[in-house]
């Protein structure tokens, strides 16, 4: 029989206002077994584990039960102090009667009642608890870094500088991610590439970062300090190893008629390219659905012109297996395509833009070299309408927009706003907002500067609709302090769209086994307290991936998860969860269904001699549990079909008494 | 009005409309799209802000409930699902029944018709049943 203590945390208020923990205390008290029984304000404070401590020594417990907040916040406080006092942590049991009782549950009585009810079930299964001890794992001292934009450079950076090893898998030519394509950057308004470019340089020539660029993550196995990826290299018909970013092949390519993405479709490319001149890595990429060679069989000047003999035009992807001890997510986010929004006219006038376009178009390295020209007639806009929030703060039912605030782009408007303004003071420039949102350092500073000293038009309203007639976008736009329907005929119409993850996020996040909100951000471990991990252990978060965020948070988040990556890799071992499967050989007929089921590959057969009956051997094929490999998710012992297979710590047993305790009134 | 009477009357219209007026966030894309916006004494985005404080007395006795030409266009664009024609129609719905007996001769009509009298009303309740 266990000598059992139960402890009936207060949290404050937080159970006690619904919980009757005096009465929850007094009723465990009389369960058998129990041999202490108390309730106390805040178990996990440091004098609440002192009294459990102090109960283990005095009354000799062997098993406990703390009745308190979900196991997930302080199972293993709870489980250390047992240990301190020589009890093995897994005697160690929690009722969660704060997430699942107190919160939940308006009327004490019936609160209490539930309390007393989880409180008996942990007593249940303490009965049947065994000691157990955790095995250690090895860590593979490398990370993996998914999207290379600036979320993803920072953290490689960071790590690197601790000593690891990191790879960048990117899935475009170039690292870089979209400050890449930004011109100025609020609130300092420093250009991006000055700033970016020295730190993609960096990466390229860190001897600890290796990229995998125009490169893709195809699978992902294993757990934390030890995952295999498989990186898909997609084919770019050009050896990287030969390839010395000449740009001879991009000059004379043949095919003009590419749409640039680097330059949101604004200009043309060729069809073998360097995205911009400081691409990282600087080699060039063919685009087979342009490539006339490609499609056609009949071209090859680059390969005639390419004095490294780079060009190969028969190229394949290649498949490279890499093994890694923590893996980033970085992979960023892309604006919205407004085209969903009729009203506004992206789909049908080519001078309304998005606030990504508009980078391009006053960026120097740009499709109009710098200079501010709308695309229809290239002429220089004189009255320009931006309009915030497109696409961001709609309602949940809402089928076009996002529920979320974007965040930053009521910075990013304001600094074009303003940096229009600069460079061409002839120009009227229009703001439409619903709300102002510039929390931040020097944030509400800079927007008011754009009112202030550049006099641009803030508008509290929206705008209803946008159409074109002879080269004049007619605005039509509502002013609700003066309660105004206004009408301005503007040259340019800028939209800022909201933030949306990247579309390939979602089978990251499969891969990852990592979970997402219903916008498909990553979700953190803690919003508050765990704000760069991901619940998957070793898996980390970095960037616009988890949410919206401008470039100094992005960075200081990245180094955030960066710190978290370095304190796993410095490990040599991990303490595993000792709450693996565990097969019974002799009930076990080798039928192969745990390994089917298994997702972490923990299962493997094994031939065995067994005596049979008479004398006799016989060789059976039995399941044995790799207990490193061995998540303890218990797919398999629901899967076996002979009750072979039984999880340590959640044995069929320990669950068949919780529910028993549970059901007998 | 009395405060219980200035209530029902809300209640009725919150209730026929099915609108949900806190949803409002005031962006004034409704307004900025009404097409009838220079007839009207109030917009939509008023309509709702003038709802959510129970004003519907004063609604009701505004032409601008006949100036709506129904067009839908605050609902299909409204980013928060607010629909405010929803409330319009309920106002203007409310104040025809409150004529009364609405057992008109049909040769009466002609002499009821006014140029601004509404068509809407009618197109409305065409869409609005409409499968
Ligand atoms: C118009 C505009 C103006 C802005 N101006 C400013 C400004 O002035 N100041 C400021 O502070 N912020 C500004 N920002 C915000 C800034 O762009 C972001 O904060 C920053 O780019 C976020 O970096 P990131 O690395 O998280 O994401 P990204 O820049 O999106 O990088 C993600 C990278 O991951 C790659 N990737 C995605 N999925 C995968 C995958 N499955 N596998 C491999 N690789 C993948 C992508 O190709 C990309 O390279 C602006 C944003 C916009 C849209
Ligand atoms: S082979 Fe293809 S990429 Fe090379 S020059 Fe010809 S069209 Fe361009
Ligand atoms: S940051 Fe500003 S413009 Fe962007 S969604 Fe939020 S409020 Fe709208
Ligand atoms: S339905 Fe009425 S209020 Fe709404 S946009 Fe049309 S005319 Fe204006
Ligand atoms: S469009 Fe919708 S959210 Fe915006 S002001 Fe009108 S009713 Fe309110």
């Amino acid at each position: 029989m266990q000598r059992i203590g139960v402890f009936i945390c207060h949290c404050g208020t937080n159970i006690a206002a619904t919980v009757d923990v005096k009465a929850v205390a007094e009723a465990l008290g009389r369960e058998p077994g129990v041999v202490f029984s108390t309730d106390y304000q805040y178990m996990c404070s440091e004098s609440g584990q002192t009294l459990m401590r102090d109960a283990i020594r005095e009354h000799k417990l062997t098993g406990v039960v703390v009745c308190s907040c979900s196991p997930r916040m302080h199972e293993t406080t709870f489980r250390k102090a047992a240990e301190k006092e020589g009890l093995n942590p897994y005697m160690v049991e929690i009722a969660n009667i704060r997430e699942q009782v107190s919160w939940i549950h308006k009327d004490v009585a019936e609160a209490t009642e539930k309390a007393i009810i989880l409180g008996r079930a942990a007593i249940a299964k303490v009965h049947l608890n065994k000691p157990l001890k955790a095995g250690e794992s090895p860590v593979t001292k490398r990370a993996l870094v998914i999207g290379g934009g600036i979320a993803g450079i920072q953290t490689a950076l960071d790590i690197a500088e601790a000593g690891f090893e990191v790879d960048i898998v990117e899935k475009e030519p170039t690292i870089g991610g979209k400050m890449a394509q930004i011109d100025k950057t609020f609130p300092t308004l420093d250009c991006a590439a000055c700033i970016l470019t020295p730190k993609m340089v960096d990466v390229a020539q860190n001897e600890k970062i290796k990229i995998f660029s125009y490169s893709e993550v195809e699978s992902v196995k294993g757990f934390v300090g030890n995952f295999k990826v498989a990186i898909r290299k997609k084919a770019r018909y050009v050896d990287e190893e030969k390839c010395t970013g000449c740009g001879i092949c991009t000059e004379k390519c043949p095919q003009k008629k590419v749409p640039n993405e680097f330059n949101m479709g604004l200009d043309t490319r060729r069809a073998i390219y360097i995205p911009f001149a400081q691409a990282v890595p600087k080699v060039a990429t063919i685009d087979a659905n342009y490539c006339t060679m490609m499609k056609t069989g009949k071209c090859g000047v680059c390969q005639k012109l390419c004095g490294a003999g780079a060009i190969d035009y028969k190229q394949q992807d290649t498949i490279v297996e890499r093994e890694y001890g923590a893996i980033v997510a970085a992979t960023g986010f892309n604006p919205m395509k407004p085209t969903q929004y009729n009203e506004l006219g992206y789909a049908t006038c080519e001078d309304v833009v998005t606030s990504l376009e508009l980078e391009r178009l006053m960026n120097a390295a740009g499709p109009t070299a710098g200079t501010l020209l709308r695309p229809s007639d290239k002429k220089h806009p004189h009255t320009i309408v931006f309009v915030q929030c497109v696409g961001s703060r709609c309602d949940a039912e809402n089928e076009k927009g996002k529920p979320y605030c974007s965040k930053i782009c009521c910075m990013y408007t304001a600094k074009h706003a303003m940096l229009i303004r600069e460079k061409y003071p002839d120009t009227e420039v229009y703001v439409f907002y619903i709300d102002v949102r510039t929390p931040g350092k020097n944030f509400d500073e800079f927007y008011r500067r754009a009112v202030e000293q550049y006099g641009v038009h803030y508008v509290k309203g929206q705008v209803g609709k946008v159409v074109e007639e002879n080269g004049v976008l007619k605005v039509q736009a509502s002013d609700l302090l003066s309660g105004e329907q206004l009408h301005i005929d503007a040259d340019l119409v800028v939209l800022a769209t909201a933030v949306e993850p990247d579309k390939s996020a979602r089978s990251i996040a499969t891969m990852l086994t990592a979970s997402m909100d219903t916008n498909d951000f990553f979700t953190e471990a803690h919003a508050k307290l765990r704000p760069v991990e991901s619940p998957t252990a070793g898996i980390f978060l970095s960037g616009v991936c988890q949410g919206p965020k401008d470039i100094p948070e992005t960075v200081s988040q990245a180094s955030a998860a960066a710190a978290k990556v370095i304190g796993l890799l410095a490990k040599d071992k991990l303490t595993c969860n000792p709450c693996v499967a565990e097969s019974d050989e002799m009930l076990c007929n080798g039928c192969s269904s745990c390994e089917k089921v298994c997702p972490y590959g923990a299962i493997t057969y094994t031939d065995k001699e067994f005596r049979g009956p008479n004398r006799t051997t016989l060789i059976r094929r039995v399941a044995s549990v790799n207990p490193a490999v061995c998540q303890g998710c218990g797919a398999c012992t629901v899967a076996c079909p002979s009750g072979a297979m039984d999880l340590k710590g959640f044995s069929n047993r320990q669950i068949m008494a919780e529910v028993d305790a549970i059901c007998k009134m | 009005m009395s405060h219980d009477k200035k209530q029902a009357a809300l209640d009725e219209i919150l209730r026929s409309s099915g609108v949900d007026v806190r949803k409002c966030m005031r962006c004034g894309k409704c307004t900025a799209t009404c097409p009838a916006f220079d007839e009207m004494e109030y917009h939509p985005h008023q309509f709702v802000y003038m709802v959510e404080k129970g004003e519907i007395e004063k609604l009701a006795a505004s032409p601008s409930i006949f100036k709506c030409l129904s067009c839908f266009a605050c609902m299909e664009r409204c980013p928060r699902q607010v629909e405010p024609a929803k409330l319009i129609e309920a106002v203007r719905l409310s104040v025809i029944r409150e004529k009364g007996a609405n057992h008109l001769k049909p040769e009466q009509v002609p002499a009821l018709l006014d140029e601004d009298l509404p068509q809407q009303a009618i197109t409305s309740a065409f869409r609005k049943y409409s499968k």
